[in-house]
């Protein structure tokens, strides 16, 4: 889990302002639901993002809108100073790739094929060479091959490369996907809630492993529930309230904000339901914990998850 | 599965069916089944009229031979049980349920042959006492059989509760248990052997199906089959041989290969190599579906129509004198017009609709391969240009020609005579090859894991970067191209393209339902689950031709019956393998299935 075996350079490494991802007014619409509205975010080499807001902000739209899974109804996002395609095999090859709030492996595949099919952008192998078998297939093969171990070397998956990725337990899943996401070595990774599910190791677990992916040059933008995982890794969060951004900046800054504490965290409408049931898991919280007040809470109120179950089917 | 084997502490069996004590259970069982074996060396009947003649003494025949074989079987099983030292290898997984299969495998086989007899000489009087012989012997080895204790320990707390009713004593005897490690490895080469045996037995068995006469002596032989089967399965011969086959991967295909060709050797008229040419095209479509279907999972309900576009371009270009081209090329080029002429179709139709997902492609598929067959009916002459003779077809095909063999005339091979369609049977192993190839080396690549990516969730797919409409594409035309292949020869074999051949769905193979039936029944996205699937699709129609109508009922019939007892097909892939049977992942609960959990997880935000 030390190293981060770099063998291919992140895509389009020609921008040198250090600017990664540049997201300009994105806006997306269902209908008469605007999900997301006019959001800015910018993401720069080295650094780790966090996106925050409760249940239904629409930050797993703006996800969805950044990979192409959905095209945005006004705003535009570059990738290195160069627009981004609108077709999420594109944006993939460019060099932003991503993990699913609602894990989206190949289940009926092994450890190991998940993370190669994870280099396809990578690789070129096309029919011809795959039926003719030359000396380049192999190459390729054996080098892709060399790679996803690698990868799962450093997320600590080796051991079970041949085990159908359906048969893991909950948390390697989650592993699992990162792994194939970082195949295609890209510059950005997007993480969607990469601790849901997972018991507290776990969790410390994927901090260390975000930080090493950090570490070896690949930005990370990740959403996340779990206050105090973003608190601890992120340079800067921005926190999505309704669609709209309502603020970024450094964790104290987002930690003290009165607004966010107030639409994320605290005090809910008078009439909202379930409003109780989430003021009493927040005491719950903080009498287990003993944290400070406001950055205990890792949950929402309820009543915001009533929402589709899961967002990216609606690419379908 | 995960009982834990028999060899534990004290464990608590499932009693058998009969209360019988378990030596005398084996010891009736094993000196029934050779009393049965024996039998056969009697007469049966008196009579020659009975197909196959078994009135001989000393000299098995026909049935006979089924009935043989099942208390040999059987025998061998329960000599196994007994701990007869040196065939311990034969029950690597089960004991009790192998022994309980062949025996029912025998009974019913023996029981069915005798009363064949009766009704069809007209009555028991036509049996010799060797017949009730048989049937006694037979009959006595099922009830020993019957009480045998199951293999399979009782669940624990199930000793104080009610006891098991028969019915469940007797699915508990049949249940399966884990294989156990071989007690020492086999040598390579005894390795070897293994294989090259299994497939010599392999085409015995099927030559004996293909040359079975129709009617009873083929019913016979398919019941024992459907029951012998899965005794070897029960006793952990398959798997043991699946894992052997694995690990020489290349030598099994080879001479998996080398037993097919075998075929046309055994045969001394060409009655019965006509059936193995066409399985081989049948069976070579089937694994081009494969590609299609359990590769990329499109579900292509009009795959027929492009073994009917290469069938038609082979036609057109064969030399016929109603061919409206009156071309006459080599047969390389006659190959390659039909692969190209199938490829162009495929993309023609793939290109517009491969956009659309799921049940839309099936309809338009469905339509497509409707389409070709009516267009090919219309292009006549009256209702449209005259190109394929209508409904009359392209007729007279003449027989292919490559470097001055003339595959109409016979050639003596090694001193065997192989006449017409016993070549046109090898020329069709060497394009069966081909696609084999084609499918094995596609699968295995960037290109086959994409595939299989798209299968498995398009949308995950997509987002690591695989252009999905390019790569189902490529799948559907790859399909189409090595189904017009094999239309190439298909259409020199039957000597006549109509566009009848070519339809939806029909009694016989092939049409679209059942090369879609021929995947699905063997397993998806294997090698071998297609050609197994078409060969028996193929074969059992064309062997039950006296059922008439009734055929396509039992076909329903037996297609439910499959699906709701082995789902995953006659031959699952490895993954579904691996879903099922891994070892060392026995810690994780069955229900982790991903869509549910996902579900669960992504509407609760359940938390650390
Ligand atoms: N395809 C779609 N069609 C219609 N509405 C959609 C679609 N996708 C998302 N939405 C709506 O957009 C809003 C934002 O959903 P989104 O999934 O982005 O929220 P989120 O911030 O990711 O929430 P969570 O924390 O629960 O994951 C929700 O109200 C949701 O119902
Ligand atoms: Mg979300």
């Amino acid at each position: 889990m030390t190293t981060f075996p770099s063998t291919a350079e992140p895509a389009g490494t020609a921008d040198t302002t250090g600017t990664v991802l540049e997201a300009a007014g994105v806006t997306m619409r269902f209908g008469g639901l605007t999900a997301v509205r006019g959001v800015d975010l910018t993401v720069r080499t080295g650094e780790i993002v966090g996106l925050i807001g409760p249940n239904g902000a629409g930050k797993t739209t703006f996800f969805n809108c950044l990979t192409g899974l959905y095209v945005p109804t006004e705003g535009s996002v570059s990738y290195r100073g160069t627009r981004l395609s609108r077709k999420p095999h594109l944006v993939t090859k460019a060099g932003i790739a991503r993990t699913f709030q609602n894990i989206r492996l190949f289940a009926n595949m092994t450890v190991l094929e998940n993370t190669l099919v994870g280099r396809h952008t990578r690789t070129k192998e096309g029919l011809w060479s795959a039926l003719l078998r030359g000396p380049g297939f192999h190459k390729a093969e054996r080098s892709s091959e060399q790679r996803a171990m690698e990868l799962l070397e450093f997320t600590g998956l080796a051991a079970k490369r041949d085990h159908l990725a359906r048969n893991l337990p909950y948390g390697e899943q989650r592993k699992l996907e990162i792994a194939r996401a970082l195949a295609s070595d890209p510059g950005l990774l997007l993480l969607d809630e990469p601790t849901a599910g997972m018991n507290p190791q776990e969790t410390r677990a994927t901090q260390d492993l975000v930080l090493a992916i950090r570490d070896q040059g690949t930005a990370v933008l990740v959403i996340e529930h779990d206050m105090r995982f973003i608190f601890n890794l992120c340079d800067r969060v921005a926190v999505l309230v309704q669609g709209e951004k309502l603020l970024e900046g450094t964790s104290e800054v987002v930690q003290a904000d009165e607004r966010v504490i107030a639409a994320y965290l605290g005090t809910p409408f008078d009439d909202a339901p379930g409003a109780e049931e989430a003021a009493e898991v927040r005491a719950a919280e903080e009498a287990r914990s003993g944290a400070a007040p406001g950055a205990a809470p890792e949950d929402s109120p309820p009543d915001a998850a009533s929402g589709p179950a899961t967002p990216e089917g609606g690419a379908r | 599965m995960t009982t834990p084997p028999t060899t534990g502490a004290a464990p608590q069996h499932h009693p058998g069916v009969l209360p019988l004590p378990q030596r005398g259970a084996l010891l009736t069982t094993a000196a029934a089944a050779l009393a049965t074996a024996a039998s056969t060396g009697l007469a049966w009947t008196w009579s020659s009229e009975f197909p196959g003649d078994l009135t001989y003494y000393g000299s098995p025949a026909g049935l006979q031979l089924i009935t043989l074989a099942g208390g040999v079987l059987t025998l061998l099983f329960a000599l196994s049980g007994l701990g007869v030292r040196g065939l311990g290898w034969l029950t690597p997984a089960g004991r009790t349920a192998p022994v309980l299969l062949a025996a029912i495998a025998t009974f019913a086989a023996t029981w069915f042959t005798l009363g064949a007899i009766a009704v069809q000489l007209g009555g028991l009087v036509n049996l010799e006492p060797g017949g009730f012989a048989a049937g006694a012997a037979a009959l006595a080895a099922l009830l020993g059989a019957l009480g045998l204790p199951a293999d399979r320990t009782a669940p624990a707390g199930r000793e104080t509760g009610p006891a098991p009713g028969a019915w469940q004593r007797f699915t508990g005897a049949l249940a399966p248990v884990p294989l156990r490690k071989p007690a020492r490895a086999l040598p390579y080469w005894g390795e070897i052997l293994v294989i090259a045996a299994a497939f010599a037995a392999g085409l015995y068995v099927f030559t004996y199906g293909i040359d079975a006469d129709d009617g009873p002596p083929f019913v016979g032989y398919l019941i024992f089959v459907v029951l012998a089967v899965p005794a070897l399965q029960r006793a952990g011969l398959t798997s043991r041989l699946s894992e052997i086959t694995a690990r020489h991967r290349t030598f099994a295909l080879t001479a998996a290969f080398v037993a097919a060709a075998c075929f046309p050797l055994t045969q001394e008229t060409d009655q019965y190599t006509i059936i193995g040419a066409n399985i081989l095209v049948f069976a070579t479509v089937a694994l081009g579906l494969n590609v299609v279907v359990g590769l990329a999972g499109l579900l292509d309900l009009g795959y027929v129509a492009f073994l009917g576009v290469g069938a038609y371009a082979a036609a057109l270009v064969s030399g016929s004198p109603e061919s409206a081209l009156g071309l006459h090329f080599p047969f390389w080029a006659a190959l390659l017009t039909g692969a190209a002429a199938s490829l162009v179709f495929g993309v023609l139709i793939g290109a517009p609709t491969l956009r659309l997902r799921g049940d839309y492609l099936a309809i338009v598929t469905l339509g497509f391969g409707e389409i070709f067959r009516i267009a090919m009916l219309n292009l006549n002459g009256t209702t449209g240009p005259d190109v394929t003779n209508g409904a009359m077809g392209i007729p007279n095909i003449p027989n292919l020609e490559i470097f001055g063999f003339n595959f109409g005339e016979p050639h003596d091979i090694l001193g065997f005579t192989i006449a017409t369609y016993g070549n046109y049977y090898l020329l069709m192993i060497l394009v069966t090859a081909f696609v084999v190839l084609v499918f094995r080396r596609a699968a295995a690549s960037r290109i086959g894991r994409a595939w299989i990516a798209i299968r498995e969730d398009e949308t995950a797919a997509v987002a690591m970067g695989i252009n999905s409409f390019r790569l189902r594409l490529l799948a559907f035309a790859l399909g189409a191209a090595l189904a017009g292949l094999a239309g190439t020869v298909h259409v020199h074999i039957v000597t006549t393209a109509t566009p009848e051949q070519f339809q939806f769905a029909g009694p016989t193979p092939p049409n679209s339902a059942f090369l879609l039936a021929a995947v699905i029944l063997g397993g998806m996205g294997t090698l071998s689950g297609p050609l197994v699937g078409a060969a028996l699709l193929f074969l059992i129609p064309a062997k039950l031709d006296f059922l008439q109508d009734y055929q396509l009922l039992l076909f329903g019939l037996a297609l439910v019956l499959l699906m709701r007892f082995r789902p995953e097909g006659l031959i699952p892939d490895r993954r579904k393998q691996l879903e099922f049977h891994e070892t060392g992942q026995l810690d994780v609960p069955p229900d982790t299935g991903l869509p549910e959990r996902d579900q669960a997880i992504g509407g609760t935000q359940a938390k650390a």
